[in-house]
């Protein structure tokens, strides 16, 4: 089997990582790699009552999701998209579990309502309009390659572009202990079925059992080590170098996905 | 689409453990609803109790994914000889040809909710036991299904809230689609915890007594807890007449607001209809609608405008909520195995505890169990996010 489709816009938000051109500029070594906490930007995109609800989580994807359909030169509503997350909101999910092991059990509405690992797609939809289908999924680390074949999947046998959005927070403690994801980081593609304008690779995917690639440089490699997201790093570095490649991502157990990649020239 | 075949099914809920004893209680139209005696929850509901899932200990080699969420599919995946005929299948296609895609909102939060009382009073640490991994991560089911049966093919947890284990059928039919696999594994597991009773509760959404859906008097929902399974694969040319067939799938957001659904149903309303697309079939081909019904007064009334304005009045439906309760993430998954127990058995399910029926939803809501010769069926899921999926089966003859 052999799936393929077309890049057509990128957005990438994390440490030190403000979009995908520093993102770029950094993994093509043309600018020196220097982290630095998530700066998160307000969701300018939702309504003020739904602005005032979302978490940092949901603030990640949105920026990403606007970033990538921005690029690529479509109206956000019209994709269907597919969310992939580790964990979802772990901050949000600290203090519900906090406030049932108190005493008086009060979980707040807010809370209980951004808990569901949709959360993202369902603000997303309504900040974009989007009433295109969006699946939600999750594979611990293996989430990004998982939501990269399914938008792959979605992509080669629909009809309209699909928006991919992978993203992880980071943990509080007492779970950050457990599950030491130590910021934020978000990537988002929209792909395509057919060259477009905008097309700025061609990629096809299969799965195989060989070793991930890794990156040279220590911090960026430490980024895609310890956040699942971040497993998308050396897709996005042979996206930025432009020239014909191969990449091979972090999947389930022994297995990998493997991108090869063709750039629009 | 090119159907599909349920080649197994199966399923875990208040109302029964497998097949036999799930149609039993519908064709007896037995809820399995009762005050909520759940953990040390002190709420005025009631809830739908899997029996036996505290004793169903997972295979020595899996303990670590040992937590109510796993337990839970463990029992179910014994059901019905469901496990022999996955394995008969990754024999046929081989490992990595059999993918694994399960719905849950919830998996094993339970683990984090207990172990959060056990934190250490002088560093808050939790307890040593606790694997975040194999049980609070909503992909602790998937991977210890996929461990348990020994499959190799791409999986992932579906998480879109009480549509879950709806969209996993549409997601594996797109592998399978793909080339990707020749069969999936899919289904849904949600078990009971405390996140979701007191989470509901804070939105005073939970129903003091048994859930009544589409009753005039309907005051909110139940929860409860299931697992359910289905293996789907290609259809081959000759099926039994009663082989039940995956026929199309319909997705949709509402794109109007997180907790509630868009009052007309426009999102329910469009699912419906991509279902009936993908299917290639005309809305009067469908015989019955399980509903979503979930007996919020909000819910039943913005579904019941979708169902009229796609179908109209006549088609018989229902919802089995009053029965085992809105069982969140798994509810696509055992309503699909519910339909097609009922397509096989002649039988239309009259949704239970409902008494007086809402003048103002104007379906042909049954309340009486109906034998009839259904060929087709459509089962609708939505959920927080505006998460919308409705599914249609159908007998192969």
């Amino acid at each position: 089997m052999s799936l393929s489709a077309f890049v057509d816009g990128i957005g990438v938000l994390g440490p030190g990582l403000a979009d995908w051109p520093e993102a770029a500029g950094c993994l093509r070594g043309r600018s020196p790699y220097v982290p630095a906490a998530t700066v998160l930007p307000p969701p300018s995109i939702l309504p003020a009552a739904e602005r005032r609800r979302t978490g940092r989580v949901v603030q990640l994807a949105l920026a990403v999701a606007v970033e990538a359909t921005g690029r690529a030169g479509i109206e956000p509503g019209d994709a269907a998209s597919v969310f992939s997350s580790s964990g979802g909101d772990g901050r949000n999910c600290h203090e519900i579990c906090a406030a049932l092991a108190a005493p008086d059990r009060e979980v707040s509405p807010t809370r209980f309502t951004n808990s569901v690992h949709n959360a993202s797609s369902g603000y997303w939809s309504i900040a974009a309009g989007a009433t295109a289908p969006s699946n939600v999924l999750c594979a611990f680390d293996a989430s990004f390659s998982a939501g990269l074949l399914e938008a792959m999947v979605q992509a080669s046998l629909g009809s309209r572009p699909v928006l991919l959005v992978a993203y992880d927070g980071d943990y509080p403690e007492p779970l950050r202990a457990k599950r030491p994801i130590p910021d934020t980081f978000g990537v988002a593609l929209v792909l395509s079925a057919n060259r477009g304008a905008r097309s700025i690779a061609r990629i096809e995917a299969n799965i195989a059992a060989e070793p991930a690639d890794t990156l040279a440089d220590p911090r960026l490699e430490a980024l895609r080590a310890a956040v699942p997201a971040a497993r998308a790093l050396p897709l996005l570095r042979a996206l930025a170098a432009r020239v014909p490649g191969r990449v091979s991502l972090d999947y389930l157990d022994d297995t990998r996905l493997i991108v090869n990649l063709a750039p629009c020239v | 689409m090119a159907p599909l075949v349920l080649t197994s099914f199966t399923a875990a809920s208040c109302i029964g453990r497998g097949s036999t004893q799930t149609l039993a209680s519908l064709r007896e139209r037995r809820s399995g609803l009762r005050p909520c005696d759940f953990e040390t929850v002190d709420l005025r509901t009631y809830v739908g109790i899997v029996d036996g899932v505290d004793a169903a200990a997972l295979p020595a080699e899996w303990s670590r994914y040992d937590c109510r969420n796993n337990r839970l599919a463990e029992l179910a995946l014994r059901e019905d000889g469901f496990d022999a005929a996955v394995l008969r299948a990754a024999g046929r296609y081989g490992r990595h040809r059999v993918g694994v895609f399960v719905g849950t909102s919830t998996s094993g939060i339970l683990q984090t909710e207990l172990a959060y009382r056990r934190r250490d009073p002088a560093t808050g640490a939790l307890p040593e036991e606790f694997d975040y991994g194999a049980t609070q991560n909503s992909f602790s089911v998937v991977d210890f299904v996929r461990r348990r049966l020994r499959l190799e093919g791409p999986a992932a947890a579906v998480s879109a809230a009480c549509a879950s284990s709806a969209k996993v059928f549409a997601m594996g039919r797109r592998m399978i689609e793909a080339g990707l696999i020749d069969a999936a594994l899919v289904g849904g597991v949600d078990s009971l915890c405390l996140t979701t009773l007191y989470g509901f509760h804070s939105l005073q959404l939970l129903a003091p007594g048994p859930c009544r859906p589409f009753d005039v008097t309907r005051d909110g929902l139940s929860i409860g807890e299931a697992a359910a399974f289905a293996l789907i694969e290609r259809a081959p040319e000759n099926l039994d007449r009663d082989a039940v067939l995956f026929l199309g799938a319909g997705e949709s957001s509402d794109a109007h607001h997180m907790s509630a659904p868009h009052p007309e149903g426009r999102g329910a309303r469009s699912a419906m209809q991509y279902a009936l697309d993908d299917a290639r079939l005309e809305a009067a081909a469908i015989d019955y609608i399980n509903l979503h019904g979930t007996g919020t007064p909000s819910n039943d009334r913005a579904e019941s405008r979708a169902v009229a304005a796609v179908f109209g009045a006549a088609v018989p439906c229902s919802s089995t909520k009053g029965a085992t309760g809105h069982t969140l993430g798994a509810a696509g998954g055992l309503e699909a195995v519910i339909g097609a127990l009922c397509l096989r058995d002649g039988l239309l399910p009259g949704g239970a505890q409902t008494r007086n029926l809402d003048p103002e939803l104007g379906l042909n809501y049954i309340t009486g169990n109906l034998r009839a010769r259904a060929r087709r069926m459509l089962s609708n899921s939505f959920g927080f996010g505006g998460a919308n999926c409705s599914l249609i089966f159908g007998l192969a003859g």
